[in-house]
């Protein structure tokens, strides 16, 4: 007999996008129950270093910033990927989150009055700062923005933010069960009803039930094995039990690159070492991105300048080392004391993983995986396409602000908007929905996972691990679905990871049983990063065209006419491959047109606007959406893009 | 770079066990053998170790980046986090234990999440503000040198290295421990939060708070993060004493001086 817990609200994953979220409905007064595979305060939103993106305006570089500007960055930077009208309610939303943060106390970096030396394109610059403003939150440059806007404090924004939000989450006495993964979503004719929970310190099974589920386990990062900047533990349980419950997970092709891990641990160095004036340098020493992006330099958005890094290696002009070539992060003009206040946990990193000092030395840095734009694919309230009572919010979900690129800054601000915004929907649903489940459904449940868990341990051991197959998966990935992808490459990655699956069905442990048993816990996710990698693979090789991340060398241009679209991965139960559809990818009130930055070829959309916007509704809902609390479209604030200060003009003006 | 690399070295792990599934065996030592690569951290030998030759074997990593605190092990009986030390700067015979100090789950595991969830509580580790957040006002001014200076106290990543090191902390389980103590300077710093010198006295002082500690210090010999605790308990007494001069009887009594001048 299992165990069997109800509450209001199960929240899977306590990082920073779940325990805001959590917040929110225990404020409304619902009981919550917060699940994590780690002690919430070690989740990987506190390994954000950077910043956290919100139209203040409040320091001179970002005068005149507003929420219309920060939409414009967005989309823009998405390559018009993103849904319109969920950027819109980011940008207008994201001041006062920022500000809801420094009230639960987090030290933001304040403006200092009067003179302030600043590196911009490489020069130091003197400004001053309004003595009006003294004591505001500061603002520092990060890429693909139009004014300084990243709040943050040093560089371990994200560890300063998880803290003041956990302490909000200890102070409501949230009911946290840390070490507790779920394996699988309790579901019945389109309707969420919770999770089931293996224990990760004794491998038990049991039942959670709740009104409203929330899956908030962060990104998926290590599908790509060693070749990502994020945490051990971003390996996409959430969007993985989503994918087997029958939801679609959205543009999974749509992997973000940095341009600066280090090399060659893979960890993160911020894009603030760019944005406070660091430089990229190629084996000559020589700042590439001059030539190459007059206008933003190293500050160009990610995907454009991963590209051109990559670029540089392939034409010869990377440094050579034992274990690859990389190029160099440059920062030693920035001086000891910007480097031991604003960039202290840059200035650790590089000491303790590859005994550097940035003061005097230079930093290699390549590429590397660092963010999932996909995942769960959800509509403008949060709730996942075709199943209600199931909720995703941050990286887990495909919301979707972020379309094919997502800008620095913007992850760490949607997790606290969207767990603000999601967050009240979640707790109106749960207000308004009964548990009106049988006990027996939950009964099943449990026990399917327990003999999926019974056929591990009864399969013999043999000479293939699973620890292998994760590396040749991993290899697949950052050989051939990476920065550059082509047909040839991404056909044979498909091939690849389907061997995999089939090894995978034959593989065996090594280990005894018993416990939590983390070759067991290892296995139980390695089947679902299996299916996230083919549906990454696959999408990218459907997808012939390049739009943000996503770059075709076969396929160059951004193709507006095929593919202003977002793709749907599903995996029907039972079904030996996944299946992509294609929807649109909401309400456009930007015109798609140039980013400012990056190439400027592309294939123009056919239909006029009026057009494909009257078919976005349709479009989506039967692709699953389902209803809004408010009808789509109601958050646009229609054309007040035109009356923001010029950036680069779209050239379809109507 | 170079000190980051010693090819050719056989590393031999002694290594922990305990496994709550098993209470019938009893805990021991194990060692295992592992050739020394470029760069090698405990991160990568013990996930080298699971890989190869111990399938069961538990232990604590996240980001890897020395950021998030998972990783805090005992080293040749030093606290440390396991992702930042480069076996390049430990001899070749390795011993690693669980952090002491800590509820054991198995092996190298310890539940540092409810020991750090618990003192949160214990300390109010929030911002305690008396008006609701509005969210129509702009935020309040703050100067950035203070910013500057909370931020420092924000930086402790509860990994329990200064936890497993303190002498009080492992013989009394109330105390709020080194890395309460910072947390409790860092709150009392704050001028948003609005508790005052009284509420603090309450939980700063006594056993439990700053004047449990002994002075032995190991807390910021091994900090990871370098935090400069000498500095926060210093603060702490300071500011416990003058509050406890306006209330003459309390301090007697919890600096333990009343029983003895037969108070």
């Amino acid at each position: 007999m299992q165990a069997i817990e109800t509450t209001d609200v199960l929240v899977i994953g306590a990082g920073l996008a779940g325990e805001r979220c959590a917040i929110e409905a225990a404020g409304a007064g619902l009981g919550v129950k917060l699940l994590s595979v780690v002690p919430p305060r070690r989740s990987h939103s506190c390994a954000a270093q950077g910043g956290m993106q919100a139209a203040l305006g409040n320091c001179v570089k970002a005068e005149g910033d507003g929420p219309t500007l920060h939409f414009l960055d967005t989309v823009r930077g998405s390559d018009w990927g993103a849904d319109q009208e969920v950027a819109q309610i980011f940008a207008e939303e994201a001041p006062v989150a920022v500000r809801e943060l420094a009230h639960w106390g987090v030290p933001w970096t304040r403006v200092r009055p009067g003179k302030n030396t600043y590196f911009v394109k490489g020069e130091p610059v003197e400004i001053e700062e309004k003595d009006e403003n003294a004591g505001l939150i500061m603002h520092r440059n990060f890429g693909g923005t139009a004014k300084w806007r990243a709040c943050y404090a040093a560089a371990g924004t994200g560890h300063a933010v998880l803290y003041a939000v956990d302490g909000e989450v200890v102070r409501l006495g949230i009911d946290v069960q840390d070490r507790a993964e779920a394996v699988a979503l309790i579901h019945e004719s389109g309707r969420c009803w919770g999770a089931v929970v293996r224990c990760l310190r004794t491998g038990r099974m049991s039942a959670v039930l709740a009104r409203a589920t929330v899956i908030a386990t962060g990104g998926h990062g290590r599908i790509y094995g060693t070749y990502t900047t994020n945490a051990t533990i971003n390996e996409g349980t959430g969007a993985a039990i989503a994918l087997r419950a029958g939801v679609p997970l959205g543009n999974m092709e749509a992997v973000q690159f940095h341009p600066t891990g280090l090399w060659p641990s893979g960890i993160l160095v911020t894009e603030g070492c760019r944005g406070d004036g660091g430089h990229l340098l190629n084996r000559r020493l020589e700042r590439f991105l001059v030539d190459l992006e007059p206008e933003k330099q190293e500050l160009a958005s990610r995907d454009v300048v991963s590209r051109h890094m990559m670029q540089q290696i392939k034409d010869g002009q990377g440094v050579d080392s034992a274990v690859g070539e990389h190029l160099w992060l440059d920062l030693r003009h920035l001086g000891e004391r910007h480097l031991r206040t604003k960039l202290l946990e840059v200035t650790e990193i590089c000491r303790d993983f590859a005994g550097l000092d940035p003061a005097r030395d230079l930093i290699p840095v390549r590429p590397t995986q660092h963010y999932s734009m996909g995942g769960i694919r959800v509509n403008k309230d949060g709730e996942a396409y075709g199943m209600r009572g199931l909720f995703a919010v941050g990286e887990a979900s495909c919301w979707d602000m972020h379309g094919f690129n997502r800008l620095g800054g913007n992850s760490l601000a949607e997790t606290i908007v969207a767990g603000r915004v999601v967050g009240q929907r979640v707790a109106d649903f749960a207000h308004a929905n009964g548990l009106d489940v049988e006990v027996g459904l939950a009964q099943e449940c449990v026990q399917d996972e327990e003999r999926r868990v019974q056929g591990w341990l009864a399969r013999p051991g043999c000479t293939d691990s699973i620890y292998a197959i994760r590396d040749a998966m991993a290899e697949t990935l950052a050989g051939k679905v990476g920065v550059f992808r082509s047909g040839p490459e991404l056909e044979s990655a498909v091939d690849e990871i389907r061997q995999q699956i089939v090894r995978l069905d034959r593989v065996g442990l090594r280990g005894s049983p018993g416990g939590m048993n983390p070759e067991l816990t290892f296995a139980l996710r390695l089947e679902g990063m299996l299916r996230l990698a083919l549906v990454t693979a696959l999408g990218a090789l459907e997808r012939t065209e390049s739009r943000g991340a996503h770059c075709r060398t076969d396929h160059p241009r951004r193709d507006d006419q095929s593919w202003l679209n977002r793709t749907l991965a599903r995996w029907p139960e039972g079904a030996p491959a996944p299946e992509l559809h294609y929807e649109p990818v909401g309400l456009i009130d930007l015109p798609p047109g140039d980013r400012g930055y990056g190439q400027s070829d592309r294939r123009e959309l056919a239909e006029p606007l009026e057009s494909y916007n009257a078919s976005v509704v349709e479009g989506q809902r039967k692709q699953g959406a389902l209803p809004t609390v408010e009808p789509v479209g109601s958050r646009l604030d229609w054309g007040a893009w035109r009356h923001a200060e010029p950036g680069p003009t779209p050239d379809r003006s109507e | 770079m170079s000190e980051a690399t010693q090819p050719g070295r056989t590393l031999r792990f002694e290594i922990f066990r305990w496994d709550a599934s098993r209470p019938e065996v009893e805990p021991r030592m194990e060692s295992f053998e592992l050739e020394e690569t470029p760069y090698m951290t405990l991160f990568l030998a013990l996930n080298r170790i699971r890989e190869s030759q111990a399938p069961s074997l538990q232990f604590d990593f996240a980001c890897r980046s020395a950021v998030c605190g998972s990783c805090g092990m005992m080293v040749n009986g030093r606290p440390v986090l396991g992702c930042q030390t480069l076996t390049a700067n430990l001899p070749e015979v390795i011993r690693l234990h669980p952090l002491p100090g800590f509820e054991l789950i198995g092996d190298l595991s310890v539940d540092t999440g409810r020991w750090f969830r618990g003192m949160a509580e214990q300390v109010e580790a929030w911002v305690h503000e008396r008006e609701p957040f509005d969210p129509e006002a702009p935020e309040q001014p703050m100067d950035d040198d203070l910013a500057r200076a909370l931020y420092e106290g924000e930086r402790c990543i509860e990994c329990g290295c200064c936890v497993a090191g303190c002498g009080v902390a492992n013989t009394n389980p109330h105390f709020v421990g080194p890395a309460g103590l910072n947390r409790i300077k860092r709150f009392m710093m704050d001028p948003r939060d609005e508790r005052s010198e009284d509420d603090w006295f309450d939980v700063v002082a006594g056993e439990d708070g700053v004047f449990g500690c002994v002075g032995l210090m190991a807390c910021q010999d091994v900090c990871p993060k370098d935090l400069p605790l000498l500095e926060v308990y210093a603060y702490l007494r300071r500011r416990a004493l003058l509050q406890g001069a306006r209330r003459p009887g309390e301090l007697l009594q919890i600096t333990g001086t009343t029983s003895r001048d037969g108070g």
